[in-house]
This record gives structure tokens, C-alpha cells and sequence, in this order.
């Protein structure tokens, strides 16, 4: 990896130079009621609006690659009469027009998109939506102050250590570059940068050793796939389950979630038909509905359980880690106020 | 033109001198020339439609208002954009807000409104015997309604002379009209969602099952990536309530207040604690979760436990 340093002035510089695309960044959406300022991801057209000193966003930046609603297919139809139904056409889109800047993106974000690109392009059949947008993406990573609720550390993803094109760390007045990309370093070859000296090496190490001291919250993963087979019968699965909303908000502001479901549609005129998919979440009520009408998981908290076993467990003897990343996204939504650290920690001390 | 997509598939009821509203209004958009063109296509329209090669039938509809504010059909009017789309798709026999002429023929009938008088009952029955699908439409046929916000008084006599003084008039306890005869189809919202309906009447032309969302309001709100309104301190009946509004409300601002009912399996044990937790009276949830009748029975077996009424 290359390191360069620059001035923190120097930013809006390289902004800039990026404008040419679309810039997706964290911005400020408002203030709780605790006059908290509340941040999303979005397009960025100012440089001031971009506030990469954001603690989190409420949602992930997952519309940007895995849209909430996304045609697949598209068909026309062209009857002409003859009775026997017409030509028809098939278009599929990918939704992709022009690259995207994702301006801002902590660790556990970029994480989350290595992991999904494990599952979406990983397998046999690479899907085709995500990896357009992939493909046309360029990231830039940004440092991040560990919040209460963060337990990415737990999860080995508060660092990134690829899936990035530029890495920043802020120390002070300058910034601290890691460069994965031939594209980043020629950007930073544009604006005023240099190589690190010993003593910037050292207060990076200061940065992040201060970092570490931050986490607060914390998940106990060890033998934690083995643990939730032992548990599969316990009784605090139905204690959260009596809280759980079935709402899906966790897997809507989550950055791994990828589940979706697919429903076709008519015009009105019926010259067009379309599929189109949604994202869905395991928790919601018909989630495991088959045809024939029966559902596998009818109650609330066997639906949950299987959400934890997907991040937790599932994924982990596929693919050897968790498809949860920390962000602690969830958590912060969910009304009922169902957080991972805490599900995890009273299935572990279940005695059952 | 932008109506030149939607021409050659006018129905019958357009070019016969009904919904003049609405042609009116569909006048300012486009200019005589365009409009005379229009009618001359309506006058050489074919009627058979078909999808897939296989032919389909232009079901004939009937709306009816039972005690409501008929916005609910005014909605369905409300969209010129699609408006000659959805006409296209049904024979329309009887729409008050459209058209002067009211037929009695009819396989599909969309009901709106609540039942407040024996007469409504009466018209009813002579619906559903008439009717092949009978279609409650709006939270007003669904659950009552706003009007049957008056049946949380225990004196509807006493309502009856508030509102209504000495001028004689008949008022009865408010019903949905699931109470009276049996409905095939719910449509929720108040008001209805008009994208809705055009997807569920496209749904029964095309003979395909109906679905509604089985998850509630917070589905919908957070792929729009809204605020949720808890974190402002605005009570919000999302979390409960059956989506397929796209997070209406929410969107703009405005806590949710269960217009489309309760969500399958929605659970209002925990929107209790949620509430109590962010300091929302008891009082002003049931407020809100008795404004359109949707929860009544949960509301019920809240005062219940308390035993008090008002």
C-alpha cells in the first residue's frame, strides 16, 4: 500500500477533481429532538455539505448499489392482431449512467461491501445489477470516531484494508492517504501531497491506537457458530421475538442485507410488463410464505432467529466470517430498541 | 400530445358524453386540435383488449357511496395522467363523481363509505346480489372510518343531538360494510391510494390473485430513507400499520395514524412500550389508534383492562 499525506485544505481540491462524477456522500438530513444532527448518504453537490465528520448514518449507502426497488426486466409487447398474442421484447437495465463517488464511507461500510461482493459476484451467478455498479464505482474511505453502539471491532471490521480506491485519516490539519488504485494516486498527483515522514508514520499510530480505546460495545464471537446451534431451543429467541415489530427496518438500514423478493407487473394499457425486485427482510411476516399458502416461519421470533443465524452462523461456515459488520445500524432504528451485542450476549448466557 | 399514447384504448363510457369534469379539465392540458383527433379516435375504438394473445374482458363497474366524503372516488380521478388508462381498463356503469348516467348491470362493485342509516344496509344487499366482487373501498367501508368515531360515546343520542340538534334525521351506531355483507376485497387508505387500485383492478381484468403488503408502514418509510419520526418526538402508528401507502404520511412529515388498518400479526403490545418509552400519553395513542376504526378491536381490549369508557 502507498501512503501520501496532504493538507486538509487541500480536500475540496480533490473533491473537485472527482465532481466530474456523481458524489454520493454523508450529509446532514436534520436534528433529533435532542438537537443531534441526523446524517444520510447522498448526492453531494457542494463540497460544503459533505460532513465527513458524521458519526454514522441512519441508512447504509446500500441504494447506491442494491437499490430498494429496481426493475430487472422489462417487456413490451406488440400485439398485432393476428390473435396470436404479438411480438414481445425483453429489456433488461442495469441501472447504471454515469460512475459513482462513494465520498466518505467508514470501514465498516466498505467491509460491507467486500462481503457482498463475496455473495453477489462471488458465486456462480454473478449478479449482473450490482456488479454494473460495482464496476463503476470509485471509494473513498474516511476515519471514523467509534461510537457507543459500534462493534465493528468485535466483528474485524473497523479497519479496511481493501475495497477501497483512497483510505483518508484525519490527523489534525492533515490528512493521512492510503492508496490502493491507479486512479488515486493520479488524483493525489494533482493536488499539493507528499510522502509521510517518520513523525506524520508516528502520529498515525498515535491516531489509531487512541481509536481502539473508543469501543465501547462488544460482541463475543467466539465459538459464537457452534453456541447458536447449542441454543437454537432457547427462550430468549421468544423473549425478543415478543419485542420484534416484524417491521424489516433492521434489514433496511442494514449494509449487508441483500434478500429480496421479485413481483411482475402490468401497465394499465398492458403494452408492458415488468419484474421488478424489492428488497425484503427476513423478519417480515410472509418472508417464508410458499406457494400453496403455508409459511415455514409464522412466528416473529423464529423469523429473528434466523436473521442472527443468516449473519452469524450461515455465513460464517460459508464464507468464514460474519455477514455482519458492526455498524450497529440496526440497533440505533430498531424501536423496540433490539440490539445485536445484547441478542448475542442473552443467547450465550441462556443456561438452557 | 401527451394523451396520444392512451388513445386508441378510450372506452365507450368516455366518448358517450359522460365525465365532462374531467374532460374539462383534461382540456387545459391539450390544445382543440389535439382534442378533436382525441374523440375522433374514441369514435373508432375497438373495444377488445387482450394480453398475452389472450383476450380479455372489460369487467363492468359500478362505485356507490355509503356515508363518506367520497374521496375515495375522487382520487381515481384525481391522476389524468393515467386516468384514460384505468377507464380503459373496466366498462364503468356508475360513477357519481364522473358521470350523470348510474346502470345497474354491473360484475364489480367498489363500495365507499360507512353504514349509518338502515337504508344503506337495504342498498347493501341489493349490491351484493347483484355484484360478482364486492369491493370495500377506502378505511371508511373497511373499518368505519373516521365516522365511527362517534361510536366511542356510549350516548348516541345524546351525539345525535350535539351534532345534529332538533332537525330530525336517522343515525345509527357506524358499521363497516363487512358488517352487513360479506366483501371480497379490502382496499385501504384514506384516501385510497390511487396507484393501488390501478394495480389491484389491472390484477382483476388480468384474473391474478390480489396482495396486499403483510408488513407494516416502517418497510416503506425506511426504503425512502426518512427520518423516522420518533427520533423528532412525533408519535407515529407506522411501526403497526399495513403498508402499500409508500410511508404516505411519514413522507411529509406526519406520524402515521393507521388509515390502512393494522398489519398482519401487527404488534401493538410493543407500540404500547414504545410510546410509554418516548413519552407518549396512553390517551393520545388510542386517539390516534381509534381515528379510523382499523384497531378498534386492540382499543377495545385496552380500555377493557382498564375498565373505564369515555
Amino acid at each position: 500500500m502507498l501512503f501520501k499525506v496532504f493538507p486538509a485544505a487541500e480536500l475540496i481540491r480533490l473533491f473537485e477533481l472527482l465532481a466530474a462524477d456523481r458524489i454520493v456522500g454523508p450529509v446532514k438530513k436534520g436534528e433529533d429532538r435532542y438537537g443531534r444532527s441526523l446524517y444520510d448518504f447522498d448526492v453531494v453537490h457542494d463540497f460544503s455539505d459533505l460532513h465527513l465528520d458524521y458519526e454514522q448514518t441512519i441508512h447504509s449507502a446500500k441504494n447506491y448499489f442494491l437499490p430498494y426497488r429496481e426493475d430487472l426486466c422489462t417487456f413490451t409487447f406488440q400485439d398485432d392482431g393476428s390473435g396470436d398474442g404479438g411480438d414481445w421484447h425483453k429489456e433488461v437495465d442495469y441501472g447504471v449512467y454515469a460512475p459513482l463517488v462513494l465520498f466518505g464511507l467508514h470501514p465498516c461500510d466498505i467491509n460491507a461491501l467486500n462481503k457482498l461482493d463475496k455473495v453477489l459476484l462471488g458465486g456462480r451467478y454473478p449478479n449482473p445489477f450490482y456488479g454494473e455498479k460495482r464496476a463503476n464505482m470509485f471509494i473513498v474511505g474516511h476515519s471514523c470516531s467509534p461510537q457507543p453502539f459500534c462493534f465493528c471491532k468485535s466483528m474485524g471490521t473497523d479497519s479496511a484494508i481493501r475495497g477501497f480506491d483512497l483510505f483518508l485519516t484525519r490527523m489534525d490539519d492533515l490528512y493521512f492517504a492510503e492508496i490502493l488504485s491507479p486512479r488515486a494516486f493520479h488524483l493525489l498527483e494533482q493536488i499539493d501531497c507528499h510522502d509521510p515522514d517518520s513523525s506524520e508514520h508516528r502520529h498515525y499510530m498515535d491516531i489509531m491506537e487512541a481509536r481502539e480505546s473508543l469501543f465501547i460495545a462488544h460482541v463475543d464471537t467466539s465459538d459464537l457458530t457452534k453456541i447458536l446451534d447449542l441454543e437454537f431451543q432457547a427462550s430468549v429467541w421468544e423473549e425478543w421475538g415478543q419485542k420484534c415489530l416484524s417491521c424489516g427496518t433492521c434489514a433496511q438500514v442494514c449494509p449487508t442485507c441483500y434478500c429480496y423478493g421479485v413481483e411482475e407487473r402490468v401497465d394499465m394499457d398492458f403494452t408492458r410488463a415488468y419484474k421488478e425486485k424489492q428488497l425484503y427482510s427476513c423478519n417480515l411476516l410472509d418472508f417464508a410464505s410458499v406457494a400453496g399458502g403455508h409459511n415455514f416461519r409464522p412466528e416473529s421470533h423464529t423469523r429473528l432467529k434466523y436473521r442472527y443465524y443468516h449473519k452469524h452462523r450461515g455465513f460464517v461456515e460459508a464464507f468464514e466470517e460474519s455477514l455482519c459488520v458492526g455498524c450497529g445500524r440496526c440497533g440505533q432504528s430498531c424501536l423496540a430498541r433490539i440490539t445485536v451485542p445484547e441478542v448475542i450476549a442473552s443467547v450465550r448466557a441462556s443456561k438452557e | 400530445m401527451p394523451l396520444s399514447k392512451n388513445s386508441q384504448s378510450l372506452p365507450a363510457v368516455f366518448g358517450s358524453g359522460v365525465l365532462r369534469i374531467t374532460i374539462c379539465s383534461l382540456l387545459l392540458m391539450i390544445d382543440i386540435e389535439s382534442y378533436t383527433l382525441l374523440l375522433n379516435q374514441v369514435l373508432e375504438m375497438t373495444e377488445q383488449k387482450a394480453f398475452l394473445g389472450v383476450p380479455l374482458t372489460r369487467p363492468k363497474v359500478a362505485f356507490f357511496e355509503l356515508s363518506s366524503c367520497e374521496g375515495c372516488q375522487l382520487q381515481l380521478l384525481n391522476n389524468e395522467a393515467t386516468l384514460l388508462d384505468f377507464l380503459s381498463l373496466v366498462e364503468i356503469v356508475r360513477f357519481r363523481e364522473g358521470m350523470k348516467e348510474a346502470g345497474d348491470d354491473y360484475e364489480i362493485a367498489f363500495v365507499e363509505g360507512s353504514i349509518t342509516r338502515m337504508d344503506e344496509e337495504e342498498l347493501l344487499r341489493v349490491i351484493r346480489s347483484q355484484a360478482r366482487i364486492v369491493v370495500a373501498l377506502g378505511s371508511c367501508a373497511c373499518f368505519g372510518g373516521v365516522n365511527q368515531l362517534k361510536n366511542r360515546f356510549n350516548d348516541l343520542e345524546w351525539v345525535k343531538k350535539e351534532v345534529y340538534g332538533s332537525f330530525p334525521i336517522e343515525t345509527q351506531e357506524v358499521k363497516p360494510i363487512s358488517a352487513v355483507i360479506k366483501v371480497d376485497l379490502e382496499i385501504y387508505g384514506c384516501p385510497i391510494k390511487k396507484e393501488e387500485v390501478e394495480r389491484i383492478v389491472t390484477a382483476l381484468v388480468l384474473g391474478e390473485q390480489v396482495h396486499h403488503p403483510q408488513y407494516p408502514v416502517c418497510m416503506e418509510c425506511k426504503a425512502r430513507e426518512n427520518i423516522c419520526l420518533f427520533d423528532l418526538g412525533e408519535p407515529c402508528l407506522g411501526p403497526v400499520t399495513r403498508a402499500g401507502c409508500a410511508a404516505w404520511c411519514p413522507s411529509n412529515r406526519l406520524g402515521c395514524w393507521g388509515c390502512r388498518g393494522p398489519a398482519p400479526e401487527a404488534n401493538l403490545a410493543q407500540l404500547q412500550i414504545i410510546m410509554e418509552e418516548r413519552g407518549v400519553s396512553r390517551e393520545r395513542m388510542i386517539d390516534r389508534l381509534e381515528c379510523f376504526g382499523g384497531f378498534a378491536g386492540f382499543v377495545a381490549e385496552v380500555k377493557g383492562k382498564k375498565g373505564e369508557s369515555i
